[in-house]
This record gives C-alpha cells, structure tokens and sequence, in this order.
C-alpha cells in the first residue's frame, strides 16, 4: 500500500537533487498562479453576481499600467526560470573528464549494454555508485530514447548517429530503465533494470563476472584493426595512404575543403561507413566502404580502440585539453 | 429585440437533402461541420476508453499490444485531425463569423462547401484505415519507424491527413479574405469582437503551416513507396529533421486548436459579466502575437532528439516567451470580471473551467520548455497530461462553452438550463480526475505510449481511468439533451443572453442572409452600459 501511493520518484544521481529544485519551484509557481487567478475569478464571480436582470455595471476601458505589470512580471519570471533551467542543462550534458565511457545499442525491442571490459548485459545495467560514466549510444533501427527516471536522465538513441550521456550514481539500488520513444509492438517491453552497487559489491559482482569473459572493448577493437585491415593504412608508416589514428581521437582534424572537424565518435563512424564524405586533407579518396561489413557493436568497439590510443606513445602522458 | 421570428429562416426554406449537400449558406456548412466533428470526436473518445480500459490494470490483457498502439494512433488522428483543428473555427466560426460582422457569407461560399468535402474525404480515408488493418506510429509519424519499419497502413494514412489539411488550408483562406473584404459598414478593425481576431490569427496559421505538414507528410509516404532516402539513415536520410518539419507544422497546430478557443471565452466573459473586454486592443494583440511567436517555438519538443544544445537553448527562450500573451489573456479576463455583473449560465461556467483548465495546462508547460525539466519529463505522461489540459481542459471547454452560447442562435431553441450546468461540472470533475494523476504519474517517470507499466503506478491509472469514465458521461449528457432541445426545447428569442454582437441583433435562427438590410456599426464590440461610452 505504501508503494502504491508514493508520489516521489526516487533521487538516485547527482543530478537530481538540483532538478528536483528546480521542479519543486515551477510546481509552487503552477500552484501559485492557478489558485490566485483562480480563486479571485470564484470571488468575483461570487461578489459580483448578477443581482438582478437589468442590472448594469459600471464599464472599465483597461489600464495601461496594469496591463505593463503583468507582461513584464511574468516575464521576468519566465526568464529566471529559462536561466535556471539553462544552466542546469549545460552541466548536464557537459561530459566531466573523467567520465568512464559505456556502449548502448538500442534495437527492437532491448537494450545491449557493453562495459569497457568487454562484458555485455542485455536489460540489465550493474554500475557502482561514486563513478561518472559516459553512455555513447546508437540504434540499430528505429529512434528509442534511454531513460533512467531515478536519475533524471534521457536521450534519444538515433539511428545512423552517436548521442551521449552521462551520470553519477549516488544511491544503492535497482531502477527503472526505459524506451521513452515510441518504437512498435513491444515499446513498453523495451525496458530494464538499473542495478546501483557499492563500489565493494561492484568488485565482488566484477568478479564473479570473470569466468567465460571475453576480450575488452579495447582488445577487440585492436583485434578488429589488424582483421579489417586497416592497420595497412592507418599505423603510420611512410607512404601510408589514410591518416595514422594514434593520438586522433578527440582532436580537431584538418579536410580536404579546409574545413576542420573534430575526431569524436561520429567522425570516426561516418569515416568508417562514408570514407569519402569528410576527407582528410592531403589523402586520396581511395579507402573503401565498410558499410554492411561492420555491425554496430564492432564499429563501437573500432572506436574504443582509437580512442584507447590517444594519449600512448608519441604523445605526451597526460590529458590533451 | 423580441419582436417574433419571421416563417423562413436558413433551417426551414427547404428540408431536401440535396439542399444541404449542396448548400453554400455558411450556416448550414457550420452545421455539416457540427456532425462531422461530433461523429469523429465520438469515434476518438471511444478508442481512448478502450485504451485507458486496458490501463487499469499494469500488464496488458484486453487488447494486443498492436491494437494498443493502433488505439494511441488513431485517437491521436482522429481527435487532432478530425476534431480539434476543425471544431471551433468549422462550426462556430463557419457560423457566427460572418454575422458577427455583419456579412451575408463567407467571401468564397463555394470553396467553404468544398472544405467540407475535403475534410469528409480525409476522414472516411482515416475511417476506412482504422477498419482495414490500422496505424501503429502514433499520430507524429517519427521517422524512420513510420518510413520503413512500421507495418500499417502508412501511406493511406498520410493520404487522410494530407487530404484534409487542404481543408485547412481553404478554411483559413476563407475566413482571412472574409473579415478583410466583407466588414460591414463601420466595423473597424478595433471594433472587431474578440472571437473574429482569434479566428483571424487561427487562419493566419492554417495557412502558413498546413502546407509544410503536407509537404512532411508526402515526403514520408515518397520514402516507404520508392525507397528514396530522405528520413532513414540506413539510405542516408536524416530522422531528426522529420521531427523539425513535423513540428514546424504540429507546433502551430496547438495554437490552430487553442486560440479559437481563447475567442470564444472572451465572447462568453464579456456576455456573462455585461462587460467591455479589459484592455481589449491587448487580448486582440496577444491573439497575434501567439500566432506569430508560435512559428518559432517547435524545437522544444526536440530537446532529446540529439538537436544542437545551442538550438534547444533558443527554442526553449522563444517558449517561455510564447507564454506571456497567454498570461495576458487570463489576466485581462479575470480584470474583465472585477465589479462587473456575473451571471452564473451554462456557457460561463464552461468559461470557468476553461480558466481553471487552461491556466494548469499553460503553467505546465513552463516545465516542458525548461531544457532541464524537460530532460526528466519528455514523453512521460506529464506531457500527456499537459497537452491534454490545454487541447481538452482549453480547446473542448471553450469549443462546448461556445456551442453552449451560440445553441439557442443555431438552432432557435433553449436547452434545459439545469443539465447544462450540470454536465459542465461533470467534465470538469471528470476532466481534472482524469488527467491530474498523469501528472504524477509522468513525475514519477511513467513513460506515455506503454502497453503495460510496472504495478506501482497501477493507483494512479486506476484514478485515470475511472476520471475518464465520468468525462465519458458528462460528454453524453450534452449530446442527449442539446438533440432533445431540438425538437422540446422553448423557442429561443433573437437574443437570450442580452449579449450584444450583431449575431444577436438578428432573429434565432437567422434568414437564410442574415440580416434583412446590411447593418451599420456605430459602436465599439461589447458596448454593454451606457450608450455612447466610446473607444478613448
């Protein structure tokens, strides 16, 4: 029963206790305006009612000054809150640095999951709490969208592109997760389970986890480079004819029509399937297609490994701004 | 004004068939429009008691999960579509607007007839798709779901909504041309009513917008039957810019159902409280600036699309903008009431609830424009409930509070007071039980669009349902006895309300041409107390 009627959801990420603020204000607001306007219609209704049949009011043209204070005092109002809510937004989807970077393909009608280790869940997402991480997701079909409410967190999940998000978990549990776009018959069984640990628990569910693992993330993504090839063109070596990937990633590169990019996951994707649409300036349009021949889990994991080699030798150590 | 009603009036010259299917007499088009739009929102409101029958329970067992999403769609389209665009302006505007201000008809009475026409062939396309296999992609169509891999009838679908649209289209024209060219002597722009500038900015927006929706929409129906890529990046379109093109179109949409409506209530407060419109020349404005900024607010509904942030920051300052007129508006109608003379009818306690209604659903959607709210709450049943305080708790209330007010004109006859007050409170009870704990439901986290839900919201849907039970019947209790007046109900004099407005200085029901000599106006809308109070 007491399930049954809470009307809180639960508070579950660093960001949702800011929001919920922020929620909490516009509800006040909302209750506000509506009983003030509200209840001085009732009381003019009431104070004011029809006495008898002919009965004529007095009549009142309008009033320049109070037609100013209420255009202006919902205006500033408005605009505190756009300011309020902006700024929140722009933390929110501001990548912290450190933020450990996780791949979600979406398809119909499930979630698959896949940790930078290589461990792959289906509706099922284990994380620690204290630890920031990066979601990097695509669809295989249609548009979905991930949605943890507990932590107050959604993005559309768009075929053909990379969206992000990122979160910080801050309570133990387990928590909805949901497909909030419309996506065909099963939509509303597109939906899992966010399973919040202690960092401890977290090791100990790591471990047990070991047994039958495969390759990382980044090993199969190394392994994909030399199988696929593209270590032919892209390791470095004089007369290369692609672009060395060490230290790319996150990078701005120059085109061949002088526009300059940044290397980031939808770069390095559209580079795979559409070698020719963003050039590299001073290479040939001769890298073929890899469209068809990569799924989109293999494409991920090619990315994980470029990304992997961007601060190793040749580079200096630490982080490139 | 009581002097009796003369033998021949547009009802009564002749009863064939032929001369209401052929008829180019506003009037009757307005009451062609009244039975389309109540046979449509009939089969709507019958789809959404299906589907909120299957919500009572959190797993699905009423229906397939397929026929749920067809029963989300087509309430979408059929209520959208087939009720709300069309329900204000096709039957009180088609009526009243151009008695209002003092014209014999439209300006183009022949294409108002072929409005009609159009939008009865879209509709029996749309009825024909509900009962030959259905559409599964939600009334927004998102690509590439709609494009390549839903499997109902899309492009039959897209054929209906296009069709119709071009009803809008005709309308709109017809009505801007109308108040332009066909003003009777001495009614200025300012001494419009308020109703007529609605109306006015209304059909600014049908005719700017409508065109891109059937652009949108042919575009999908070109990508499923030749396989041109324009949406589906799998042969290189783009999804999200569907979503810009829909709500190009959708977004001014709301308005094209809402501002009528606003209309109609500052008909029915000036009527019920014998009152000059508080700061008239400044409703009038809002009408049209909500027309204009409108334009340019459709981006908030892709703050998750992976839309530029710079672009979402944008879109949601130009939507808390668009809510300032808004707040004009109610401001402006609650100063309208202060030492005013309030009379407690039918028509304004419909206009009560409006405010009540409308100011949740306005409020509300200060959430939605907030970049960071609106992360939580997208697509959550707080934007079903929000849309719906604004289409239903707004755009119906008005629409009913309107054919309420103007019932004894249409039809020359009274209705029983005392049912109408009633069923006024009925909705509004009902309304406000059904739709408040979607609100919590969608804070909660509740996805909209979902078949089955986890068991700790089933309380909430329970409440929803059974809300949606009791706005069922007070929908049923009007329709019972607005029919039943038809033939019982007291002959109406030419003006029961001691409303002023030119459509009430001609006899109920009004001669086949309105008025028997053109009018001459003298005075500004609303001159109610004493005469000769001028425009300062």
């Amino acid at each position: 029963m007491n399930k049954l009627f809470n009307f809180f959801p639960e508070s579950a990420s660093t960001v949702a206790g800011p929001l919920d603020s922020l929620i909490w204000f516009l509800i006040g607001l909302t209750i506000f305006f509506t009983l003030g306007i509200g209840l001085t219609c009732i009381y003019f209704a009431v104070r004011y009612r029809r006495r008898h049949v002919d009965e004529q009011p007095v009549q009142i043209e309008g009033n320049l000054k109070l037609e100013m204070l209420w255009t202006i005092i919902p205006l500033i109002i408005a605009l505190g809150t756009f300011y309020w809510g902006t700024r929140m937004f722009l933390g929110m989807i501001t990548r912290p640095p450190d933020a450990v970077p996780i791949y979600v393909v979406g398809k119909q009608w499930m979630w698959k999951i896949q940790h930078p280790d290589g461990r792959r869940e289906i509706n099922q997402f284990h994380i620690p709490i204290g630890t920031k991480f990066q979601l990097i997701m695509t669809s295989e079909d249609v548009i979905h969208s991930f949605y943890i409410p507990a932590f107050r967190v959604k993005m559309d999940v768009v075929p053909g592109r990379y969206s992000t998000i990122w979160f910080e978990a801050t309570k133990e549990g387990v928590y909805h997760l949901f497909c909030t776009q419309y996506c065909g018959t099963s939509h509303s069984a597109m939906v899992g389970k966010v399973i919040v640990m202690s960092p401890a628990a977290y090791e100990e569910w790591l471990a047990g986890q070991s047994v039958g693992r495969k390759e990382t993330m980044v090993e199969a993504g190394t392994r994909l480079f030399t199988e696929r090839a593209c270590v032919t063109c892209h390791d470095g070596r004089t007369g290369a004819q692609g672009p060395l990937m060490r230290g790319v990633f996150g990078k701005p590169v120059e085109l061949s029509n002088g526009q300059v990019v940044v290397a980031d996951e939808s770069y390095v994707r559209e580079s795979i399937l559409k070698p020719q649409a963003k050039l590299v300036k001073g290479f040939q349009p001769v890298m073929p297609t890899f469209a068809g021949q990569l799924n989109e889990e293999q494409i991920l994991q090619l990315i994980a490994y470029i990304r992997s080699i961007q601060s190793a030798e040749g580079t200096t150590g630490g982080q490139t701004k | 004004m009581s002097e009796p009603a003369p033998a021949t009036n547009y009802l009564n010259w002749n009863y064939s068939i032929r001369s209401w299917l052929l008829t180019t007499d506003h009037k009757r088009i307005g009451l062609l429009y009244l039975m389309g739009v109540t046979f449509f929102f009939a089969i709507g409101g019958l789809m959404a008691s299906l589907f909120r029958m299957e919500l009572a329970t959190p797993a699905g067992n009423l229906v397939t999960a397929d026929t749920y999403n067809k029963l989300f769609t087509l309430h979408g389209v059929v209520m959208i579509f087939f009720f709300l665009v069309p329900s204000v302006p096709g039957v009180l505007g088609n009526f009243v607007l151009p008695i209002m201000i003092g014209a014999k008809d439209v300006a183009f009475p022949r294409l108002n007839l072929a409005s009609w026409y159009v939008y009865i062939i879209g509709g029996c396309i749309t009825l024909y798709v509900a009962v030959t296999g259905g559409l599964d992609t939600g009334w927004t169509f998102y690509t590439p779901y709609s494009s390549t891999y839903a499997n109902t009838k899309v492009i039959t679908a897209a054929l209906g909504v296009f069709i119709t649209g071009f009803s809008s289209i005709l309308t709109g024209l017809n009505f801007i041309v109308t108040t332009h060219k066909l003003r009777a002597p001495g009614m200025t722009w300012m001494r419009l009513p308020l109703f007529v500038w609605a109306i006015y900015a209304t059909s600014l927006i049908m005719v700017l917008a409508t065109p891109v929706l059937a652009i949108t929409i042919a575009l999908i129906a070109i990508e499923r039957a030749t396989g041109i890529g324009i949406f589906d990046p799998a042969i290189g379109g783009d999804p999200v810019l569907f979503q810009h093109m829909f709500w190009f179109y959708s977004h001014p949409a709301v308005y094209i159902m809402i501002l009528p409506s606003m209309g109609v209530m500052s008909e029915l407060i000036a009527c019920f409280c014998r009152r000059r419109i508080f700061g008239y020349s400044f409703v009038a404005a809002s009408s049209l600036a909500i027309a204009i900024i409108g334009f340019f607010v459709w981006g908030h509904h892709l703050f998750v699309s992976t839309q530029s942030p710079y672009a979402g920051m944008v879109f949601s300052f130009l939507s808390f903008l668009v809510a300032i007129p808004s707040a004009v508006k109610a401001f402006n109608w609650t100063a309208t009431m202060y030492k005013s003379s309030v009379s407690w009818q039918t028509p304004m306690v419909y206009a009560m609830g409006f405010m009540g209604l409308f100011l949740i659903g306005g409020l509300t959607g200060l959430f939605l424009a907030n970049l960071a709210v609106d992360i939580h709450l997208h697509d959550t049943y707080f934007v079903v409930a929000h849309f719906h305080y604004i289409m239903v708790g707004g755009a119906l209330m008005g629409y009913l509070g309107g054919l309420h007010y103007w019932w004894p004109k249409i039809t020359g006859k009274l209705y029983p007071e005392w049912w109408g007050k009633f069923s006024a409170l009925t909705v509004f009870i009902g309304f406000n039980l059904t739709f408040m704990p979607q609100f919590v439901l969608g804070f909660m986290g509740m996805p909209r669009r979902y078949y089955s839900y986890p068991v700790e919201w089933q309380a909430l849907n329970v409440l929803s349902s059974a809300g949606a039970t009791i706005l069922g019947v007070g929908y049923l209790i009007p329709m019972i006895y607005l029919i039943w007046s038809l033939k019982n109900g007291k002959p109406a004099p030419a003006n029961p309300w001691g409303a002023k407005g030119l459509e009430w200085t001609t006899p109920s029901p009004p001669p086949m041409h309105n008025f028997e000599q053109t009018p001459i106006v003298t005075e500004e809308a609303y001159a109610y107390g004493n005469e000769g109070h001028g425009h300062g």
